[in-house]
C-alpha cells in the first residue's frame, strides 16, 4: 500500500491524503493519527495550527486558520479562510 | 521522445495544422439550427460546427472568428448567416479568402429559408471537402506546435499530480523550441509575484502584474471568484489553494510574453493568456465555463490543448484536439473512457511527475500526427464564444 499522505514541502503544516483515510488511520510517525475521516485529496493538519496562523501547502500560504486546528484534524473550509475571496460555503455539497 | 514524424497540413500563410477540419459557422443564434443541420451528415468527415450567438456587433467576436476561421487546423469554412444580424460577414469572408481557404456564405433570407439553405449548404460542404482533401502536407516538429494548458473540474489532487505533470510537459515542449500557453488570471491570485519574477523582461513582468490587478478588480466587482462547490467538495479550501495548484501547470521556464485572446504568441516559449476583458466590468463573468477559455486559447493559435481534471471533466473542443490528463486515481477508474492520461499514478507512487510529463509529450506528438484523443473519438466539439472587450496589446508584450 502506498503512503497515506503526501507532504508537498518541508515547511508545510498540512499533508494531502492519497486515498480515503478512515478515522484512526496512522498517518506517519508514531503519534499522528487521523482524528476524523480524511477524503482523497483533502488536507490533514500535521501539527497544531493556531487561530490566524497561515496554512502552508507547497510551502506557500493558502489561507488562515479560523480556529485552532489539532494534528490529525481535517483542514478545510470549516476551519480555514481565504486571504483573498470569501468562500461560498453554501456550495459545499457534503 | 520523438516518435513518428508529424505530417502537418501546410497553409498558404506558412502555418502548419495538425488537423484539416471544415467549419460550418453560424453568425447569429438565428442561424444555429440551419448550420447544425448542414453539418450533421458529415460528422465522420471532419466537419465541425462553431459560431457566435449574439446579434449586436462585437469587435472581440469578430477578431475571434477571424482567428478561428483561419486557424491552421482549419481547411475551409461555410458561414451561415440569417441575413439581418450585425456581424460583419463581408470582413470575415475577406479574411478567410485572403488566407487561401475555400469559403462560402449561405444567407438564409436570400436562399429562401431553412430547407433551401440546408440543401445548398450541404452541396457546398461536399465540394469543399474534396477540395481541402488535397491540401499539401509538410513535416512538423514539436517546435512548430503551440500548446494550450487548462484545468477544469479541479480537486485536491489536481495541483499534486496532473497540473505539475503538465508543467513538466510544458518545460519539455519549451525546451524543444515549442510554444506553450497557460491562462486564467482569475485562478492565479496569490501567484502574481512569482509570475513577475519569472518574466523574461521587466515589461512582461509589468504586463503580468497589470493583468492580475485587472483580474482582481473584475472579480471583486462581480463578488465571485473562480472557485466553486465542486472544488470545495474535492478538498480545495480557498481560491489561492486552487491557484497554486493551477499555477504548477506552467512549469518552470521563463514567461516570455503575454497574449490576449485571438492574438498569436510572437515568439516560442511560455506565454500567459490574459482572458479578463479590458475596461469597465461590462460583460459579466470573464470565464463562463472552461470551454470559453479553451476557445480563446485556440484563437491564439493553439494546435492542441492539455486539460487537467480531478473531478472528471469530459469536454473536448472544436478545431483543436483536447488531451485530458486525469489527476485523481478514483476519477480515472470511474471515467477512464474519457481520459487520455492517468496522472493519479503519481499519487499512488506508481509514477513520477517527470515520467507522466514525458508521457504527455509523447502523446502530444502522436495526437499531432493524427491519433485521435478520447474526446475527439467520442465526438466532443464544445465551442463557446461570448461578448468581451480587449484593447490592443502594448509593446510590452512583444519582447525581442
Amino acid at each position: 500500500m502506498h503512503q497515506p499522505v503526501i507532504r508537498l514541502s518541508p515547511e508545510d503544516n498540512i499533508a494531502v491524503a492519497t486515498r480515503k483515510l478512515p478515522r484512526g488511520s496512522v498517518l506517519g510517525g508514531l503519534y499522528l493519527i487521523a482524528q476524523e475521516e480524511i477524503p482523497l485529496g483533502h488536507k490533514v493538519a500535521l501539527r497544531p495550527i493556531t487561530e490566524g496562523e497561515a496554512v502552508l501547502k507547497f510551502g506557500v500560504p493558502i489561507g488562515r486558520a479560523t480556529r485552532t486546528i489539532m494534528p490529525g484534524e481535517l483542514v478545510h473550509v470549516h476551519n480555514i479562510k481565504s486571504d483573498y475571496i470569501t468562500n461560498d460555503i453554501d456550495h459545499f455539497e457534503e | 521522445m520523438g516518435g513518428a514524424p508529424i505530417s502537418g497540413w501546410l497553409r498558404t500563410d506558412g502555418r502548419k495544422g495538425v488537423r484539416n477540419y471544415l467549419l460550418v459557422a453560424y453568425l447569429v443564434e438565428c442561424a444555429h439550427h440551419v448550420a447544425r443541420a448542414i453539418a450533421a451528415p458529415f460528422g465522420e468527415d471532419g466537419v465541425q460546427l462553431i459560431g457566435f450567438s449574439g446579434c449586436y456587433p462585437s469587435p472581440y467576436a469578430q477578431d475571434m472568428m477571424d482567428a478561428l476561421c483561419t486557424h491552421p487546423n482549419v481547411g475551409g469554412v461555410l458561414l451561415v448567416s440569417l441575413g439581418c444580424e450585425e456581424f460583419d460577414r463581408s470582413r470575415l469572408v475577406r479574411t478567410i479568402r485572403e488566407s487561401g481557404r475555400p469559403v462560402e456564405v449561405a444567407v438564409i433570407q436570400k436562399l429562401g429559408g431553412t430547407a433551401e439553405t440546408v440543401a445548398s449548404g450541404r452541396q457546398w460542404v461536399r465540394r469543399a471537402l474534396a477540395e481541402i482533401a488535397v491540401t499539401p502536407r509538410a513535416p512538423m516538429t514539436l517546435a512548430d506546435l503551440i500548446v494550450g494548458t487548462k484545468c477544469g473540474g479541479s480537486d485536491g489532487t489536481s495541483g499534486i499530480t496532473a497540473n505539475p505533470a503538465i508543467g513538466a510537459a510544458s518545460d519539455l515542449l519549451v525546451d524543444a523550441g515549442g510554444t506553450v500557453m497557460f491562462e486564467e488570471t482569475g485562478e492565479l491570485f496569490g501567484c502574481e509575484r512569482h509570475m513577475a519574477d519569472r518574466a523574461l523582461t521587466r515589461e512582461v513582468a509589468a504586463a503580468i502584474l497589470g493583468a492580475m490587478e485587472k483580474a482582481k478588480r473584475h472579480y471583486g466587482t462581480l463578488e465571485h471568484g473562480s472557485f466553486g462547490g465542486g472544488n470545495i467538495s474535492g478538498g480545495l479550501s480557498t481560491v489561492e489553494e486552487k491557484s497554486i495548484g493551477a499555477y504548477t501547470k506552467s512549469g518552470t521556464r521563463p514567461i516570455v510574453g503575454l497574449v490576449k485572446p485571438a492574438t498569436r504568441p510572437s515568439r516560442p516559449g511560455l506565454h500567459l493568456m490574459d482572458m479578463v476583458s479590458d475596461g469597465p466590468v461590462r460583460w459579466g463573468y470573464p470565464n463562463i465555463n472552461d470551454n470559453a477559455e479553451v476557445t480563446e486559447m485556440i484563437a491564439c493559435g493553439c494546435h492542441l490543448v492539455l486539460f487537467s481534471t480531478g473531478r472528471g471533466s469530459v469536454v473536448g473542443s472544436a478545431i483543436s484536439p483536447v488531451v485530458k490528463v486525469c489527476a485523481n486515481p478514483e476519477t480515472y477508474r470511474r471515467m477512464r473512457g474519457d481520459m487520455d492520461v492517468d496522472a493519479g499514478r503519481i499519487l499512488e507512487g506508481d509514477a513520477t511527475i517527470g515520467e507522466v510529463g514525458a508521457e504527455i509529450v509523447d502523446l502530444v506528438a502522436r495526437v499531432a500526427a493524427g491519433e485521435p484523443t478520447r474526446s475527439e473519438a467520442l465526438g466532443h466539439q464544445e465551442f463557446v464564444l461570448t461578448y468581451k472587450h480587449f484593447e490592443p496589446l502594448g509593446p510590452a508584450c512583444f519582447p525581442g
